[in-house]
């Protein structure tokens, strides 16, 4: 029942953001207005973190495996990924270094310049 | 037979099967390359095409599975919760560093898809590939993506981060911890995260908490971006 129960929370608050997405119009997918729904109810202390922990290890530790299908349905995109294939591996490595490299500057110079002060 | 493999369960059975043996082989090897998600999907896919299933069987189970998506991107909401100490100290350059790369990462995928003439919808798939699975295929949905390219670059991506972090950063002279760990999150979400957590403590705490950063600020930037109609 514990897990049921705390699924229950995590399924409310799944709700509320499709609403406010439906219902309210803010342009953030219902999910992700969820997500912080969620951190700003830990933030505040209205949800504490035992009321979800159980829920919240079995979600994150299978986090990989909810992917599965979505990972699958590239069958159906065949086609395309093969006519594109080098631009998108191309892509992929070129932004992940490049994103990598300005992120990694960009602290590291902020971070000099703060404590020179 | 045919009945039996278009059974919801034989989709569970399978998935649950090929994800076991790819933690399996990802945990004897300790090769980052070797992930198990990867390996789940190319074995699942291997299974349909070799008893010749339609997609749409396999999506009667699977179907159910993607169910759990959207508590699995809410939950996300704990690890940064949990992560939110070790930003009070250099909340400056952690956020600067975060909000750099997202913008770095949504115009240099924006710029070569264009470079390289992409359609709209792959270079919309494209867009979210450095951030975390769950908030990557919301945010593919939201922009008229299509998810599975994005959870395939999404994958690609956070390889190419696990597998050559180490070395890039040496050659770029990254050499704080924190600019270290924020740089490996940003890039490379969970799956860089896992190399991060081998260089170290704050290292690993640092990607973790730059996951959930990245995820928000590139939702946020790409989705305003799109609504002024850019992908």
């Amino acid at each position: 029942m514990k897990l049921l129960r705390q699924f229950l929370i995590v399924l409310i608050i799944c709700f509320l953001g499709e609403v406010l997405n439906k219902v309210v119009h803010i342009p953030l997918p219902g999910s992700i207005i969820g997500m912080l729904l969620l951190f700003v109810c830990l933030l505040l202390g209205i949800i504490k973190l035992e009321m979800i922990e159980e829920i919240s290890r079995f979600l994150l530790d299978h986090l990989a495996f909810f992917f599965i299908p979505a990972g699958v349905g590239l069958i159906a995109y065949a086609g395309i990924l093969k006519r594109n294939l080098i631009p998108i591996l191309v892509i992929c490595f070129a932004t992940t270094f490049l994103v990598m490299i300005v992120t990694g500057w960009t602290v590291q110079i902020i971070k000099r310049r703060l404590k020179r002060r | 037979m045919k009945d039996i493999v278009a059974a919801p369960i034989f989709a569970l059975l399978i998935s649950i099967l090929a994800y076991e043996i790819g933690i399996f082989i990802n945990k004897k090897t300790k090769i980052a390359f070797f992930n198990p998600l990867m390996i789940a999907i190319a074995l699942v896919i291997g299974v349909l095409l070799l008893l010749d299933i339609p997609l749409e069987d396999y999506k009667s189970g699977g179907d159910f599975i993607s169910l759990f998506l959207t508590p699995a991107t809410v939950i996300l909401a704990v690890p940064l919760y949990r992560n939110i100490n070790s930003l009070k100290k250099d909340y400056i350059a952690i956020l600067g560093g975060v909000a750099a790369g997202c913008v770095t990462a949504v115009f240099s995928i924006w710029g070569l898809a264009k470079v390289f003439g992409l359609p709209k919808d792959l270079l919309a798939s494209l867009i979210p590939k450095s951030i975390t699975t769950p908030l990557g295929i919301e945010l593919s949905n939201q922009i008229g993506g299509i998810p599975s390219v994005t959870v395939a670059a999404i994958i690609i991506t956070g390889i190419v981060g696990a597998v050559f972090a180490q070395w890039i950063l040496r050659v770029c002279g990254i050499t704080d911890k924190t600019a270290k760990g924020i740089a490996i999150g940003t890039s490379a979400h969970a799956l860089g995260t896992t190399k991060a957590v081998e260089l170290g403590e704050t290292e690993g705490a640092m990607s973790g908490l730059a996951i959930g950063l990245a995820g928000l600020v590139t939702v946020i930037a790409a989705t305003i971006l799109s609504g002024i109609g850019m992908f």
